[in-house]
């Protein structure tokens, strides 16, 4: 009982980490409609970065994340033009054309980091990583108590800017009905451009969170394309509380699976539970 | 009718002067040709770590073999594929080097998973193929023709030398830890099979899938399980992960030793940034800076690998697979010198009845092609400090406990002590 209850704290505290690393998706998959397959290539890339200003400057792997967001603010206006240049603005078929082109980045980044880097683990120094807090018999490792934390704000502030701010509205507008968009005076490009942006801006922190709960090698982005995936549409494309929600669900099934099965189950719990959600209610769980 | 038979008589005589000259020429052309070892390493995925080691190593080898003159004076050229750390690749790759490239011998690819799929296709075209850590390959497969450069030994002498520094420190039943793939399997089936034997209770007895990234959950598992002995057959990188975990969630203090089969933990970068949280870990390994393991051009191969691989940016130290990579070519440079012959058969036949001197030791061959005698080690992390590589340069931090001729220090338990 004890065990279960732990693998519960465990299962909430993983999903908050699927949900910081799967919410810039739910923006550019979910509410833009881009089949962004490089979102995890984009990922371990910002967790090079972060490596990058911890080992040689020594700054704090949160803090890191914080400067390199600009960075890939701008990183994501440019691969969204390109995108749109290249695939949307020509036709129908962009949607797979536009798989192909994102697959390539993905490989791309990977190349780049390896002619960089090499091809070794590294990993980051902090004061809250290789450390847990104890609880009574307890023990919870403060890398997820952060990715937690980090997670429920990075949720909040995607909400109050997606339902408060005109530009966070005309985004969500954009996914529903462009037409209505560009009667209203917004350009939906740019507003998807900017959409695209903060997407993949926010990947400055989930980099952090990544290389900060374990250490990245140039391939690990093909662990997360399943399981980002999975939380944004079983989520309900373009939901952030629900993507938050998804991906909780998603870790307290993992860990509760390991407990009481072992860990060879726990991979094809995200596509089972993803298969039944698609089965049952099509649109997500807290889509409309 | 006369003048046709001459006329027959000419052209026949002119076609097999052009024949024997043309068969000549290309015997001179095949004679100056490059001898080509072909073979994929893993330089990309989670194997490219060693991989890249592994591959400098024979690199060097192939450079010192030309700046002697070649073989049987040919030169050597490496006819090297990625292979993605991944199965799925190689079966196809050594196809193109053999059908496509021509290659006179091969190497096989860095570690088990790799390697398993091209057992069958060696054994059936009859090829010499020289292994390269990969574990229990053969067992099945029973190919006379392969011979692996890792130090493994008998199956079970892994695990039993392990399961023995447990039981010597009180240990009365085992837990089992292992990635689902090939290589961690055998390691832990062989584990599985020391332990029935010796009727060790297993208590506890689990695969995780490689692809997992987070073993705060498994670790506390494994803590409920209060078992003795640990043994993790885990790849690189779980084996960080494992550790960490390990180190937040802690272990328990009934267990003794803790360890056995971590891949990773003999990468220099795994090791500098696990720092402090290897000590008290009881790991397998192939080479370390201790006196008995340096023998004739081990300390040559070592200047030369530690400064190429700066540049290269490849493991600093290499001590795990480079020097097997450069005693792979070794093998074949003595089976070719001592055979005349590139013949697969002679080169099998030279390897199984000879005792091989290479930088890492003399080999003598068992019937199923691993070494007759383990030369595994299993040594303790002891007072290792974070952030600093040099520290491993010197002996000390990896304290041998086996093979009893190799031993440089005794066992500190149980874990936990051993840590601090």
């Amino acid at each position: 009982m004890e065990l279960l209850f732990e693998a519960v704290i465990f299962g909430i505290l993983l999903g908050c980490f699927y949900a910081a690393v799967s919410i810039g998706l739910s923006v550019s998959f979910g509410l833009l409609d881009v089949p962004h397959v490089a979102h995890p290539a984009f990922l371990v890339l910002a967790s090079y970065g972060v490596y990058v200003l911890n080992d040689r400057l020594g700054i704090d792997p949160l803090v890191a994340g914080l400067i390199i967001t600009p960075l890939f603010f701008v990183l994501g206006l440019v691969m969204y033009r390109l995108y749109h240049e290249m695939f949307e603005k020509r036709g129908s078929d962009a949607g797979v054309r536009g798989i192909a082109f994102f697959f390539g980045i993905a490989f791309i980044i990977e190349v780049l980091i390896i002619m960089q880097w090499g091809v070794d683990q590294r990993s980051v120094t902090a004061p809250y990583v290789g450390k847990s807090l104890r609880i009574l018999d307890m023990r919870i490792p403060y890398r997820q108590i952060v990715a937690f934390v980090v997670a429920l704000l990075l949720t909040i502030l995607l909400t109050l800017y997606l339902s408060r701010t005109f530009t966070g509205r005309a985004i969500r507008a954009v996914a529903q009905d462009q037409d209505a968009l560009r009667l209203m005076g917004a350009d939906p490009i740019r507003i998807k451009q900017w959409a695209f942006g903060i997407a993949t801006g926010v990947l400055g922190i989930a980099g952090a969170l990544l290389i900060i709960i374990a250490p990245v090698e140039p391939t690990l982005d093909r662990a997360y394309i399943g399981r980002t995936f999975c939380v944004v549409v079983m989520a309900g494309l373009g939901s952030m509380s629900g993507t938050l929600l998804a991906a909780i669900i998603l870790g307290v099934s993992e860990t509760l699976v390991l407990t009481l099965f072992g860990a060879s189950w726990a991979p094809a719990i995200s596509f089972t539970l993803l298969l039944v959600i698609l089965a049952v209610r099509p649109q997500g769980l807290f889509g409309r | 009718m006369k003048r046709m038979k001459v006329d027959r008589r000419t052209v026949l005589g002119g076609a097999t002067a052009a024949a024997t000259l043309a068969v000549s020429g290309s015997s001179v052309r095949a004679q100056s040709a490059p001898i080509k070892l072909g073979f994929s390493m893993a330089q990309t995925g989670g194997l490219a770590g060693g991989g890249k080691a592994s591959l400098l190593g024979t690199q060097i080898w192939a450079d010192d073999v030309n700046a002697k003159g070649g073989l049987l004076g040919r030169k050597v050229e490496l006819v090297v594929y990625d292979d993605k750390s991944s199965a799925a690749e190689t079966p196809a790759i050594y196809a193109k080097l053999l059908d496509v490239d021509k290659v006179d011998l091969l190497l096989a690819p860095y570690a088990t998973v790799p390697t398993a799929p091209l057992m069958p296709m060696v054994k059936q075209r009859g090829l010499l193929l020289i292994g390269n850590f990969s574990f229990q390959v053969n067992a099945k497969v029973g190919h006379d023709m392969w011979f692996n450069i890792a130090p493994w030994g008998p199956a079970d002498s892994w695990a039993s030398s392990f399961i023995d520094l447990g039981q010597k420190a009180g240990g009365k039943n085992i837990a089992i830890l292992a990635s689902d793939q090939e290589f961690a399997q055998n390691v832990a089936a062989a584990a599985k099979g020391v332990a029935t034997k010796r009727n060790l209770p297993i208590v506890f007895e689990q695969n995780y899938p490689p692809t997992t990234v987070e073993f705060a959950s498994i670790v506390r598992s494994l803590k409920a399980a209060k078992a003795d002995i640990v043994y993790v057959a885990s790849y690189p990188p779980d084996s960080a992960g494992i550790l960490r975990a390990i180190n937040e969630i802690g272990i328990g203090d009934n267990v003794k030793v803790f360890g056995g089969g971590m891949v990773g933990l003999q990468f220099t970068a795994v090791m500098e940034n696990m720092g402090s949280l290897l000590n008290g870990v009881v790991n397998y390994n192939t080479w370390l800076p201790e006196k008995p393991m340096y023998f004739d051009g081990t300390k040559e191969f070592f200047d030369k690998y530690q400064k190429r691989a700066v540049e290269a940016k490849v493991d600093p130290l290499g001590y795990y697979l480079a020097p097997y990579g450069y005693a792979s070519g070794q093998m074949l440079e003595l089976a070719i010198n001592a055979t005349k012959s590139l013949d697969h058969k002679a080169l099998a036949k030279w390897i199984r009845e000879s005792e091989v001197k290479t930088i890492v030791g003399n080999i003598v061959y068992g019937p199923d092609g691993e070494w007759k005698e383990t030369a595994t080690l299993m040594a303790q992390f002891r007072g290792v400090t974070d952030k600093n590589v040099e520290q491993f340069r010197t002996s000390g931090k990896q304290i041998i406990l086996s093979p009893e001729k190799l031993k440089s220090g005794e066992i500190v338990v149980p874990f936990e002590k051993a840590r601090s």
